[in-house]
């Protein structure tokens, strides 16, 4: 087992050096640094003041000793320019040069400074985590219950009424993404002037201040930015929903193929001969087992539930990782991309490495071999 | 002239759609007379769900295909007056014999949102499962050596595919898919790595089974080379002397960048099943036949994994068309103008809570074409199950 750990580890320290230094490679492109004078320094440069505004910001030097400094393993760059002054990687404006550490990267904390919002990253990046935090609990909330009974309900009777109406359901959930149950649910509850909001309002029961729903004019918002001050049940629950869905869609097909299997299982016909009630059978039997391959399927959601939150936060403009990851790929901003990438491939390693160690763990025929 | 009612509006759209209903009724009507000679495509239609499927994929095929006898408008051209115009209104001033309704309204520019939905059908399925095709050559090609020979070209190749995996889909698309990145020359060499497989693939397939035959083989291998290395260079180089291959810079990065994020779902599927399969007892008497590797892979092995990889194929047409939109729906590769549905449902949202129907109409499509694939993926899996 701590082998099979060890291993795993391994392989996932490989490939998370793989991924940052694609990322790295990516942002830090020719035409991406250009860019990047012409915006920090002034659009109207010369071509020549391009390239020499490049080397003096010490981007000239090969891209594999760049990805170093950047994590933080080789010492940063430090120049003396023609008038004297000395700048370097890790030498703050104005500062004195010989009072500077050596290396400033990634394994010292120093993530960098985003040119967008004109504050260190880390800082940025602890914010918008945050509010994604309050997202995610929300839909893990609301998605692994919802999905969990709806799968075990259609799979604990194959073919029958309930399962069929379950499954069509599932079919058309997975097959609706986020941008189109975001846009459908906005249409639907948060518009004043289609959808339910303007019948509601018709038979009184929103939009007066005695009324059932409240005195709004819609009965959902379509913007969920007062829900960075203030969560609501108003303002976050089309955001919370349209994540969810697809997921649930999704994660209740692979309840429901496992509880079919564990249900066809000899050991649950011998629960059920032996005069178990069906109800029985069901809670103590089949459950436990049929529950070990949804969570593999819930752990490696998280990738996608990452996808589902940069559309989300867009479409919403609620200001979290996602909408920060988009200001940043939009507006060339490279340290906070970066930044992002190394959340975005943590989170997506790491939920890996549970799925696969949990998976061992929770099955016995593994985990007692 | 008045503004249409919703039952006018649905009656209006139907017949427009006219060619569309012909070509299915034709479909069906033919299918079902002759669906005991067809094989799996025939069992389809014993199966409830698989037709619905079939014939709302079709819809959209047809609608693709028929897409300019269908538009009432140009899908590019503005029409002062009608900003915003709710679904059914009069054009204020038509030209003699043009149509006169906004059947879905106009968007947020005055374009005519209908017609627009359907051009949208026509770039999605040219690219949805062209791109699918690609990444289905792709992955075959790697899956089936990695599956069968194992060992060391198996954990690399396991290594590459899960890297690419693990990379969040949106971020990718947003280092890959950028003007900058067309400046460097990365996609053009993305597509020359990415279109060989398809020649390789088919070089590999008539070499195996044809090279007891010289004369055959010759022709084939030949047949493929030339065509493939002809639409190849026009393809990913752009420097096809006759100038029928070619495709523009931006759909080429796209395409490009869908064939790679999908290829390595393709991969381990492949793989997976050829693990399964080359215990079979078949397999192993025909490798006490004598026949190559390859032979028994392409022709022995790939065939009898077709049900599952035509699930899989259904499916991923539709995921294709998920990340096709989600391009769109960030402004990423395609021209503002285009009429594709991601970019129609970002260009509608602004507005959406005062004037949803432009984001409304292309997002119902989009999701009923993908609703359409599942389901049709559904029937198959279901009938192939049957044999």
């Amino acid at each position: 087992m701590l082998m099979f750990i060890l291993r795993r580890l391994g392989v996932m320290m490989l490939t998370a050096f793989a991924l940052t230094f694609i990322v790295f490679s990516l942002t830090n492109l020719q035409p991406n640094l250009e860019k990047l004078a012409k915006s920090e320094a002034s659009v109207r440069m010369t071509d020549d003041q391009v390239v020499s505004w490049i080397a003096n910001n010490g981007f000239d030097t090969p891209m594999i000793s760049r990805y170093g400094q950047w994590l933080g393993v080789v010492p940063g760059w430090v120049k003396t320019m023609e008038d004297g002054e000395v700048r370097g990687r890790c030498i703050e404006k104005g500062a004195d040069p010989a009072a500077a550490p050596v290396r400033c990267g990634l394994l010292q904390g120093d993530w960098g400074v985003s040119t967008v919002f004109k504050k260190p990253v880390s800082q940025i990046l602890g914010r918008s985590l945050g509010q994604t935090g309050w997202l995610m609990l929300a839909v893990m909330l609301v998605m692994v219950p919802t999905a969990l009974i709806l799968g075990v309900l259609s799979g604990m009777r194959e073919g029958s009424r309930t399962d069929r109406v379950l499954s069509t359901g599932a079919i058309i959930t997975t097959a609706t993404p986020e941008y189109v149950s975001g846009v459908i649910f906005i249409a639907l509850f948060a518009s004043a002037t289609v959808g339910v909001s303007p019948l509601l309002v018709h038979l009184g029961l929103l939009g007066s201040p005695d009324a059932l729903f409240g005195a709004r004019k819609t009965l959902f918002m379509g913007t969920a930015t007062s829900a960075m001050d203030h969560i609501t049940f108003w303002n976050f629950a089309l955001p919370v929903m349209t994540i969810a869905l697809y997921g649930i869609g999704y994660i209740a097909r692979m309840t429901r193929a496992s509880m079919t299997e564990v249900m066809t299982a000899q050991y649950i016909r011998t629960a059920r001969l032996k005069g178990v009630s069906f109800r029985q059978v069901v809670m103590k039997h089949a459950l436990r087992n049929a529950l070990i391959a949804p969570f593999t399927v819930i752990m490696l959601q998280f990738p996608w539930l990452l996808n589902g939150v940069v559309i989300v936060e867009t479409l919403f403009n609620y200001k979290g990782f996602g909408w920060t990851l988009v200001q940043a790929a939009t507006n060339n901003d490279i340290e906070m991309l970066l930044g992002c990438s190394v959340v975005a491939v943590f989170v997506v390693l790491v939920t890996q490495l549970i799925s696969d160690v949990g998976y061992v763990f929770l099955n016995p025929r593994i985990r007692l071999a | 002239m008045d503004t249409l009612s919703w039952f006018q509006i649905i009656a209006a759209m139907a017949g427009r759609f006219l060619p569309v209903w012909v070509a299915l009724v034709v479909t069906y009507t033919l299918s079902i007379t002759f669906k005991r000679r067809l094989g799996l495509y025939g069992k389809l239609f014993d199966s409830p769900v698989g037709m619905i499927g079939f014939g709302v994929v079709m819809f959209w095929v047809f609608t693709a295909i028929f897409a300019n006898w269908i538009i009432t408008m140009d899908p590019l051209a503005q029409f002062s007056g009608s900003k915003n115009a709710v679904p059914g209104s009069a054009l204020q001033a038509p030209d003699e014999g043009a149509y006169g309704y906004l059947l879905l309204g106009a968007d947020h520019v005055a374009r005519d949102v209908f017609s627009r939905m359907v051009m949208g059908s026509r770039v999605v399925l040219q690219i949805a499962p062209a791109a699918t095709v690609f990444a289905f050559m792709v992955g075959i090609t790697l899956g089936l050596p990695a599956g069968y020979f194992g060992g060391k070209l198996d954990t690399g190749l396991s290594f590459l595919a899960n890297l690419v995996l693990a990379f969040p889909v949106i971020l990718l698309f947003y280092l890959l898919v950028t003007p900058e990145i067309v400046k460097t020359g990365i996609p053009t060499w993305f597509a020359a790595i990415l279109f060989v497989f398809p020649i390789v693939f088919f070089v590999i397939l008539f070499n195996s089974r044809f090279f007891t035959n010289p004369a055959k083989r010759n022709l084939y291998v030949g047949a493929v080379l030339v065509i493939g290395i002809w639409a190849y260079s026009g393809l990913a180089f752009n420097l096809d002397p006759l100038g029928i291959w070619s495709m523009d810079p931006n759909l080429l990065n796209v395409f490009v960048s869908v064939v790679f994020v999908n290829s390595p779902g393709v991969f381990r599927i492949v793989r997976g099943m050829v693990m399964d399969i080359k215990t079979r007892d078949y397999v192993a008497a025909g490798q006490t036949r004598g026949e190559g590797p390859w032979y028994i892979m392409l022709w022995e092995i790939l065939p009898n994994a077709r049900g599952p990889l035509i699930v899989d194929f259904c499916l991923r047409i539709g995921y294709t068309t998920i990340l096709l939109g989600t391009l769109g729906f960030f402004g990423l590769g395609v021209s503002p103008e285009s009429p594709d549905w991601g970019s129609t449902i970002d260009d509608g949202r602004k507005l959406l809570s005062m004037v949803p129907h432009p984001a409304l109409a292309p997002a119902l499509a989009l999701m009923s074409l993908v609703l359409g694939l599942n389901l049709l993926a559904d029937g198959l899996r279901e009938e192939s199950l049957k044999d």
